[in-house]
This record gives C-alpha cells, structure tokens and sequence, in this order.
C-alpha cells in the first residue's frame, strides 16, 4: 500500500463477504438503496436513449482515454506548462501523504486554519480532511451530502451520492444534532421535508463560504493545450469554493488530463447523463489559471499518482484509469444495489472501486474485491467510456490467485480443488469415472430426488438452495448407449 | 453440415435430458449431430475464479476435439461465451502460437443452441407444443455476453400452445455468477430472492433459460421456498411435442 494514511481502503474493514452480510440484514439500507438505485438508472435510460450517436459519444470518450493513457507523460508535461503559464502553481505528489503534507502547507502559508471544500474523490482517496486535521486545519465539506457524512463522521457509500444509504428521518437527526459542532445550528423545529433540509444546509454553509480565505477541490478534467481545470456539479456550492475565496488548492489524478477545449464536448455530454441522467448538469465552472481582479488570486494545482503509475503499466487493468466518476457502474450493478458501497471497504465502491481500489493498493490488500461480482455484464453496457469492467474483474481474479500461491507455502484448499478439476476434465475416462461417484454419492444423500441443507464446505450453496439428485446416467452413457452407430472421437 | 454438440461438463452430468433435447430438435430439423467423446470442460470454472494456467489444458482439449466441424452447438451461453471471448486471451497467455491458431479456427463455430437455431439454421419453428404458461429468464451470459437479443423468445412464440408471460425486471443477475454464489452467498442469496418473487409474479409454470446453471440456482431457491415453479432449458421446451406427456 502506498502509506499508511490512504483511505483507498479503510484500515480494519472486514472483507467484501463479511461486510455484505451485514448489510444485507438492514432494511432500511436495502429499501433506500433500491429507490435511490432504481430512479438513477431509469433517469440514466431515458437521457442516454434519446441520443442516436450515444454509441459513438461512448466510442469517442474511450478513444480520447485510451490516447491519454498512452501519452500520459506527455500531456502532464503539457498541462503543467500550461497551468504555468496561465498563473498557476504545479505541485507533484507521488503519494498520499506527499500529497496532504503539500496541501496542508499551502494551506499553512496562506496564514488560514479553516479551508472549504468542494466534493471530491481524490482528496477523499488521500484522507485530506483527517491529515489537515492533524495539522490543525479545519476542513468544511460543502456538497450536500458530503456535508451529511461529515457531520455524522460516518463514510461515503456512493461516488456520486456519498449520502445514499441514508434516509431524510436520519439526515434530519444529523443536522439537528451535529450542526451546532461545526458552525450555524439547525432551525428550531427543522422537519424532514427536502425543502427544509436544504434551506437548513444553506444557512450552515453560507457563512462557510462568505468566510473562507482557502478552497479545496477536486477536478473532473484538466485541459492539457489550455491548462483549464473543470469541475461539474450539480449545487452551486462547488461554484462558491471556486470563486469566493483568495487561494484554490486543485487536488487531481493525474488520469484526468484530457489532450484538448475540444475534448470537453465528448465528456460533458457522457458524464452528466450517465451520471444523474441529465442532459446537462446545473453547474459547470472552468478556470484557467488565475484572472487579475476576479476568483481567487493564487490557484495551485497538485498532480496526484497514488498507485496510478502502477495501473498504468497495467495494459489490461489500466483501463480503470479512464473512469470519469460517473458512477453509472454503481447504480446499475446488483451487487451494489443489494450491499450498498460500505461493504467495499474503500472510498471507490461498486465495480468501479472492485478493479480501481485493487490496483491502487495492491491486489493482496483487497483480494475480496475482484471476486463482488458476478460477471453480469451490466456495468460494461452502462459505462460511457466502454470499460470492460469483466474483463479487469477476472484478470485481477488471477492476479490474487497468483500473489495468494507465491504468499502460501501450502496450496489453499480451493486451488488443490481446482487442480484436481483439471486433472479430471483433462481426461474423458477421469471425468467419467468422476461423474459416476458423483452421481452416486449425490443420490445417497438426497431424499425424494432433493439433495437438502448439508453441512461442511457446501453449505453456502446448499443453506438457500435445494439441487436435484444426480441423475443415473450422464449424457455421455446415454449416447455411448443409444447411438453405437456414432462412434464420434476417441475415449481417452 | 458436420453439426457436432458440445454437452458442455455440467450439462453432461446434472442435466443429460436438455442435451437429448438439442439432438431431438436438430434431428427433426433434418439435421446429423456428433458427440465428440474426447470432450469434456471449456474451463469457464477456472478462468472466472482466477485459475488461468488451469484452464489452459482444457482450452488445448476443446480446440483439438471439435477441429474440423463446421458448428459445434452447446446449450449453454456462458460456455459458448467462454469459448468465444476467453479461449484466445489463454491462448495468447500460454505463449503457444499454434494453440492461438487452433483457437482462432474453432472458436468462431461454436453457438449457443437459440443462435445456431435462428442465425445458422435460420429456423424460429422448430415444431414444438408446450401447453403451459412459461416466463423466460435472459441470462447474463445471453444477453450481454452473446447478445442472443430476442432470438429465444422468438423461438418460445413460436411453440404451439405456449403461454408465455413476461418477467419483470428480467435483465436483472439472478447471483449465481459460478463461484460468487460461494463466496458471496448472502448477496447471491439476496439476488436469487428477488429474482423468485419476479418469476413468482408472473403466474408461470415453467422458468425458461439458456443456461442450466442459472436454472439449477433459481430452481434451488424456488424449491426450497416449495413454490411449486419448475424449471426447463430452452431446448427441452423446443423439443416438446404433442406426444409428450409433460
């Protein structure tokens, strides 16, 4: 893992199976998922569906990432020229804690011990907020729900909608409780109604934003041949971090480079409708540098690798370094659906986070992730730059089947059952012989033609599931026996 | 045609009765079938759980086998897409330039059945009468792997005496997922509970899917909650006529 600090993946939680378990048992989390899940993806159907070149908006985005990846160094190069050359400032951080110890010092020189902050999933992945704590910086999340999960020290559960497991009853209780902590209490006899919520976050943020000498964000995209970096969202809150106070601090993966102003076509109409399911999203704020008289007067941009140096030599798996965060993976996956984005174990959920959090780390520090799926295939058909998230899942599944045979010095009990499949599906006459046991055994146990409940290591399949005896005769015996005029191949 | 049947390991063992049904339907398309007997596994097991080097021997079976048939038909989508989208990449991986070669050639003549049906043989009656009310379940291997779009519901309208209803939400995984269903048996439990009360919801008799796999896990389920909702392969319902006492 690249340090200690990271918060790719959340030291001490339980692997992906454990985590599920326990979500799966809270109602309330399965019912909020599903609404929450269900609306994103119909809204995403209709506003995909009303392109007819949507195919060829997802074509052009994977083109675009695919020749961002391979030119990687160059266009960096570019953009830190670029930025430069509009006023800003580049920064280089190998890894997390390059990357908070650089923040918190500019942070520090402004004179400033409060910084707000616009939604963002790198300074998230680094644990910005907790390092800057450390530091004795007070970090204010700004978007909605991020607001949400901070009050509550609770996590994010969802890229997009970080708040997603929780209910407006819960998020009430939040601001009624916790507001008064961190700034503006909540009104007297605030109700649960959306309107309410939101006009209560308003007040709490307001003099946030009109206090704030020093702004943190993320960045969606940054324009190599300009040097404009790009933030969409939906709130206006990202807007008023972006242009309200004296110094923007822009923390980015160094992924999200884009060669060309032109390039933004493609992706603005790909991210907001794959994202909210929006033609457009409310809010899309540029800048380039820094303008005398207008925004903030010092703009400082930090180019974070964190483990994406690594991915990229990964020609299979760099794949995951094109994802745009639109989280469309997420909310069509029936994994996701069912188990929320805690039970990932890392700030990236969904089948996004199952093949990018593996790579960031280290497949040996989160080698439960690349197996939370089932091959459905769904989150390759939604995602608007074509990542063959199946294609990754199963390579990474190979990747910890290997770091798991050179860390063991006995084979585990599921690769010596996978050696002795080979060894018998090998040979006709093995497989035969094995069929026989099996059908044989299969038979003794079950009752009425029904194998039930069994004990032991199949317990996981046989605890929900009844499975049919085995019938006497495979079809291979029925063909040998029926159709001798056929001869077809050899028994080896 | 040279048309051999690729049974597929599973199939083989647990369900021998939809591999009769493939042969009974082509036969009464006019058509010869060939069992290859030196077959056995595409290794789909190994190559989704991480055991590549393990499933490469099975790769190097399958191609030299089923060399010199002009289709090879298997009633399952997730083998066929095995064979079509995986074989190359373990070909390439085990550094054999003959085995790539091998593949290439043989790889692109495996269909699943409902495809071989209707793409190949340009057939969508086959002469079948079923007299019950059927859901069909598209599974993830057919219909976002192999892309078999509305081919087997083609192929069900078009059987005598069907009553065949829509599935809610049917594009939805059932969690099965091979090995994920013991890995993640809470989610995949989870997954199976709602794809029940969605078959259930339909009034059907009979779940319908192209693959035996995903069947074997909805029908456990179902039969555990004693719903009484059997389960029948594509092919067994395609090869159903009037003399059959189902």
């Amino acid at each position: 893992m690249s340090d200690a600090g990271t918060n790719v993946v959340w030291l001490g939680s339980p692997t992906f199976p454990r985590a599920a378990s326990a979500a799966l048992a809270n109602p309330q989390l399965r019912r909020n998922l599903r609404k929450a899940t269900t609306t994103i993806r119909d809204k995403r159907l209709a506003a995909t569906g009303e392109l007819d070149d949507w195919e060829q908006l997802r074509e052009a985005g994977a083109a675009t990432k695919r020749r961002v990846l391979r030119h990687l160094d160059r266009y960096l190069l570019q953009l830190e020229e670029s930025v430069t050359r509009a006023g800003g400032i580049v920064h280089w951080a190998a890894d997390a804690a390059e990357a908070n110890e650089i923040v918190a010092e500019l942070v520090r020189a402004t004179g400033s011990d409060e910084v707000v902050k616009v939604k963002s999933m790198a300074t998230q992945e680094i644990g910005l907020n907790e390092a800057l704590a450390e530091a004795g910086i007070r970090a204010y999340e700004t978007d909605l729900a991020e607001l949400i999960v901070q009050l509550r020290d609770d996590r994010p559960s969802h890229i997009l909608v970080p708040a997603i497991h929780l209910g407006r009853a819960e998020i009430r209780e939040t601001f009624v409780h916790e507001m008064a902590h961190w700034g503006r209490p909540a009104p007297e006899g605030l109700t649960d109604e959306p309107r309410a919520l939101a006009a209560a976050a308003r007040l709490h943020l307001r003099e946030k934003f009109l206090r704030a000498k020093v702004a943190i964000s993320g960045a969606n995209f940054a324009v190599a041949e300009t040097g404009t970096v790009g933030v969409v969202e939906s709130e206006g809150n990202g807007r008023m971090c972006l242009t309200l106070p004296e110094t923007l601090i822009t923390v980015m993966g160094i992924e999200k480079v884009l060669p060309k102003w032109q390039d933004l076509e493609v992706f603005l109409q790909l991210l907001p409708r794959s994202s909210t399911g929006e033609r457009m999203n409310p809010y899309t704020s540029t800048w380039t540098g820094t303008t005398p008289g207008d925004g903030p007067q010092t703009f400082h941009l930090v180019l974070l690798d964190n483990g994406r140096t690594a991915t990229l030599a990964d020609t299979t798996g760099r794949q995951a370094l094109a994802c745009i965060r639109c989280s469309a993976c997420l909310n069509v996956c029936p994994v996701y659906e069912r188990t929320g984005g805690h039970a990932y174990g890392s700030v990236y959920p969904g089948p996004i986070g199952a093949i990018l959090t593996p790579q960031l780390v280290g497949v040996e520090h989160a080698e439960t992730l690349p197996f939370a799926s089932t091959l459905c295939g769904a989150c390759y058909d939604a995602c608007p730059v074509q990542i063959n998230i199946p294609e990754v899942l199963t390579h990474l599944r190979a990747k910890a089947v290997a770091a798991r045979r050179a860390r063991r010095r006995t084979p585990s009990g599921e690769a010596l059952a996978m050696k002795a499949a080979t060894a018998i599906l090998t040979s006709p006459g093995r497989l035969a012989a094995a069929q026989k046991a099996a059908s044989l055994g299969g038979r003794a146990i079950a009752r009425n033609g029904v194998i039930g409940p069994l004990p032991g290591p199949l317990r996981s399949w046989t605890d929900a599931r009844d499975t049919p005896a085995p019938p006497r005769e495979t079809f291979r015996s029925w063909w040998r026996r029926t159709r001798p005029q056929h001869p077809s191949g050899e028994q080896r | 045609m040279r048309i051999a049947l690729f049974i597929t390991c599973f199939n083989d063992t647990m369900f021998p009765e939809t591999g009769k049904a493939v042969v009974t339907v082509l036969e009464r398309l006019g058509h010869q079938v060939e069992f290859p007997l030196g077959q056995t596994c595409c290794g789909q097991m190994h190559f989704n759980t991480g055991y590549r080097p393990e499933a490469t021997p099975l790769v190097r079976n399958f191609t030299e086998v089923f060399a010199g048939y002009d289709a090879i038909v298997t009633p399952s989508a997730s083998c066929a897409g095995m064979v079509r989208e995986h074989h190359a990449v373990l070909a390439e991986e085990s550094g054999e330039a003959a085995l790539g070669r091998q593949v290439a050639a043989v790889a692109p003549r495996v269909h699943e059945f409902a495809e071989l049906l209707v793409d190949v043989l340009g057939v969508t009656d086959v002469g079948a009468y079923f007299p019950h009310r059927v859901t069909y379940h598209p599974t993830c291997h057919s219909l976002r792997g192999l892309r078999l779009g509305d081919k087997p519901v083609r192929l069900l309208r078009a059987v005598r005496g069907i009553d065949l209803v829509e599935l809610p939400a049917a594009d939805s995984c059932c969690g099965f997922g091979g090995t994920f269903a013991l890995k993640n048996a809470a989610t995949s439990t989870a997954m199976l509970g709602d794809k029940i009360r969605n078959v259930a919801a339909t009034g059907a008799d009979v779940l319908c899917a192209a693959d035996n796999s995903c069947l074997l896990h909805i029908g456990g389920g179902m039969s555990r909650l004693q719903t009484g909702i059997g389960t029948l392969h594509l092919a067994e319902i395609l090869a159903s006529t009037e003399g059959d006492a189902r």
